[in-house]
């Protein structure tokens, strides 16, 4: 680093111990969560266990708006800590997210097992309200105004992170790289991906977590005086997109940790090029574009929002096969690099991120979406961004800041395991839907309680996998100290 | 339909998988020219690059020509109203013909449902969405007679899973 580097980044001391609460709360939480997921699906094959419909829908927005919310938060960390390198970040102000996260949490829990809401993690409108006695209104007001304030958390550190980004980088649009891609500055190798990721996680989530904060706003209203009732498809639109951009942006944050790690161990660059930073500025604009694929079913939205979002749900897979998986499978080939377990999640999460675009793009178009939506084919594709993509991305960061990936025998055998069943249980999600089986539904039919056995089976072998590679981690993390990078590799 | 498109897609996914195993097997042993490697692959990339919008514009030209959400061409089709509300469908009528185009306006008086029409075989034939404040238009021709279902697949509340309506279909007459 040149001094006028170090002179921008975050000091060593502050990087590491709140990415290190986020980490270990993030794993502990996913772990509690696919529980709750494994036995859902063994409720729903229904030779195991039994759950009533009131506890499993509970139990569905539990893990619905549990698993988003930690996947944003784990996400982040990832996120600040690649960017602190780069730019002066405020550890505080990331520990203040934390704490107002935690509160969120305990208000949205407290709503789900205490005042028994469960209308699902999208609230969609007018749903929260409209319980026919199942909820309370002010347990709906508890789950909505920890949806805020978690919003605000968010909020409140990307803040943070802009005004860094500006002040090393001069503005976002400079960060994300546009000058060198319109031709205005020469290309720099040396721009960092993870400021270019940065920048576009920006500009998304704060355009997504506003909507959000509007429709949860409308949402308390309707709540609190229900003759105020906004449009019903309005209100769908805005949920949409802030869900769909909330859930993008935490691939797009976690990311950098591949990014970032995988050349280490390959011993090769993953430079700035210009296709690279076309692909980010097209994914930031396809990002706040494609959520009407949401709504292919609403044939009260225009023609035009459907044929947009059916292309540019096909076109927004692009940049990822075409740039970051492949670039990722490039650097890997021929490289002789070191495999433990860190090196397999990151490539593990290339895959389950590309793969999971087929059935995504797919599904995207109106003819298929006429027979698959809201069926457990949905679940199957983003279970494949996430638990096969994203997840894996934020293990194989705490695998490589806990133990440098050196996990032994245990961490590469336990991301087998957790391969092995992250790949059935999402293939099942696919079969399932195939087969015409709904999503969200406490109780399923004889015909389909076999998919939800083979899907309980799975889930358990996801959390063996995840146990065997998060608690040594856990075990070690409070003392962990990163290697550097002239150590790694 | 759903099998050959679970077929298309696991075919797909196939082919991605195919790229990574190959990749990860011919991970070692070190080859230092990188360069090397980087323009081979370049290559590579701009016509999977090619091959991709290439197919992209084709599938978007086959399966949005015509548009597939129209009303159908049917002049007159019979209209039969569908009203959902938290745990139930009013259908206007639940007896139509095989072969009768028919025309589903769907409706919600409470919170969104999913107006989803289930074959004799357990498969989704069509659906559509049902809202509070809006109609959609969902056309419909039966092909075959039978004892057709309409499950709601959009979560509505603690019965969502119970909201069933049966629709008859018999033979032409």
């Amino acid at each position: 680093m040149t001094a006028s580097e170090l002179e921008y980044a975050t000091p060593d001391t502050q990087r590491t111990p709140v990415v290190k609460l986020y980490l270990g709360i993030g794993l502990l939480v996913f772990a509690g969560l696919m529980l709750v997921g494994a036995l859902m699906r063994a409720a729903q094959g229904a030779t195991t266990i039994s759950i009533g419909p009131e506890v499993f829908y509970q139990l569905m927005t539990l893990h619905g708006a549990g698993m988003v919310g930690t996947a944003g938060l784990a996400a982040l960390a990832v996120n600040w800590y690649f960017l602190s390198k780069y730019v002066r970040l405020n550890q505080k102000i990331f520990l203040g997210t934390l704490v107002l996260s935690l509160v969120a949490v305990v208000m949205i829990v407290g709503s789900i097992l205490i005042g028994k809401f469960a209308a699902g993690w999208t609230f969609l409108y007018p749903l929260p309200a409209t319980s026919l006695g199942l909820w309370s209104k002010g347990a709906a007001l508890t789950f909505v105004g920890g949806l805020l304030l978690l919003g605000v958390a968010f909020l409140l550190v990307y803040l943070d992170m802009g005004i860094a980004i500006v002040r090393r980088y001069g503005s976002i649009a400079r960060a994300l790289g546009l000058p060198m891609l319109f031709g205005r500055e020469p290309i720099d190798p040396t721009h960092p991906p993870a400021v270019v990721a940065s920048a576009m996680v920006l500009i998304v989530n704060v355009a997504g977590i506003a909507a959000g904060a509007i429709v949860l706003i409308m949402t308390i209203l309707h709540l609190i005086y229900p003759p105020l009732a906004p449009d019903a498809l309005l209100m769908k639109n805005l949920i949409y997109f802030f869900g769909h951009v909330f859930i993008n942006a935490t691939i797009y944050s976690a990311v950098i940790a591949v990014y970032e790690i995988l050349p280490l161990y390959a011993r090769r660059p993953w430079t700035v090029s210009r296709p690279f930073l076309a692909a980010w500025l097209a994914v930031t604009l396809m990002v706040l574009a494609v959520y009407p694929h949401h709504l292919l079913m609403d044939f009260a939205m225009p023609s035009w929002m459907a044929i947009m979002g059916q292309i540019l749900s096909y076109t927004s897979g692009i940049p990822v096969l075409v740039v970051t998986a492949f670039s990722g499978l490039m650097l890997v080939y021929r490289s002789g690099i070191r495999w433990d377990a860190a090196s397999s999640l990151l490539v593990l999460s290339l895959f389950g991120w590309a793969v999971g675009i087929v059935p995504a793009v797919i599904d995207g178009m109106i003819n298929v979406n006429l027979v698959m939506h809201n069926t457990l084919w949905v679940p199957g594709h983003f279970h494949f961004y996430l638990l096969l993509g994203l997840l894996p991305m934020v293990l194989g960061f705490a695998s490589y800041l806990s133990a440098n990936g050196q996990q032994g025998r245990t961490g590469r055998v336990g991301a087998m395991v957790y391969a092995v069943g992250a790949t059935l249980l999402c293939l099942s999600f696919l079969v399932s839907g195939a087969l015409s089986v709904p999503r969200r539904f406490a109780v399923h039919e004889e015909s389909w309680q076999w998919l939800g056995d083979v899907g309980a089976l799975s889930g358990g072998i996801v959390l063996v996998g995840t146990l065997m590679i998060a608690v040594p981690i856990l075990l070690k993390l409070p003392r962990a100290r990163l290697a550097s990078i002239s150590e790694s590799g | 339909m759903q099998i050959s498109i679970l077929l298309v897609t696991l075919l797909g996914m196939a082919f991605v998988a195919a790229a990574f195993v190959f990749v990860v097997l011919n991970s070692g042993p070190r080859d230092e020219d990188y360069g090397g490697i980087a323009k081979r692959g370049y290559f590579i990339r701009r016509w999977w690059m090619i091959g991709l919008c290439a197919a992209g514009v084709v599938v978007s030209a086959w399966s949005l020509v015509p548009f597939p959400l129209q009303a159908s061409s049917v002049e007159s089709p019979r209209i039969i109203q569908a009203i959902g509300r938290q745990w139930s469908w009013e259908l206007a009528s639940s007896s139509v013909e095989a072969g009768e185009p028919v025309r589903f306006r769907v409706t919600s008086l409470d919170v969104n449902h999913g107006f989803a029409i289930y074959g004799p075989d357990d498969q989704i034939i069509a659906q559509t969405q049902a809202m509070p404040g809006y109609y959609n238009d969902l056309d419909v021709t039966f092909e075959r007679a039978g004892k057709y279902r309409v499950l709601c697949l959009e979560y509505c509340g603690l019965a969502h899973h119970t909201m069933v309506a049966e629709i008859d279909v018999k033979e032409r007459r």
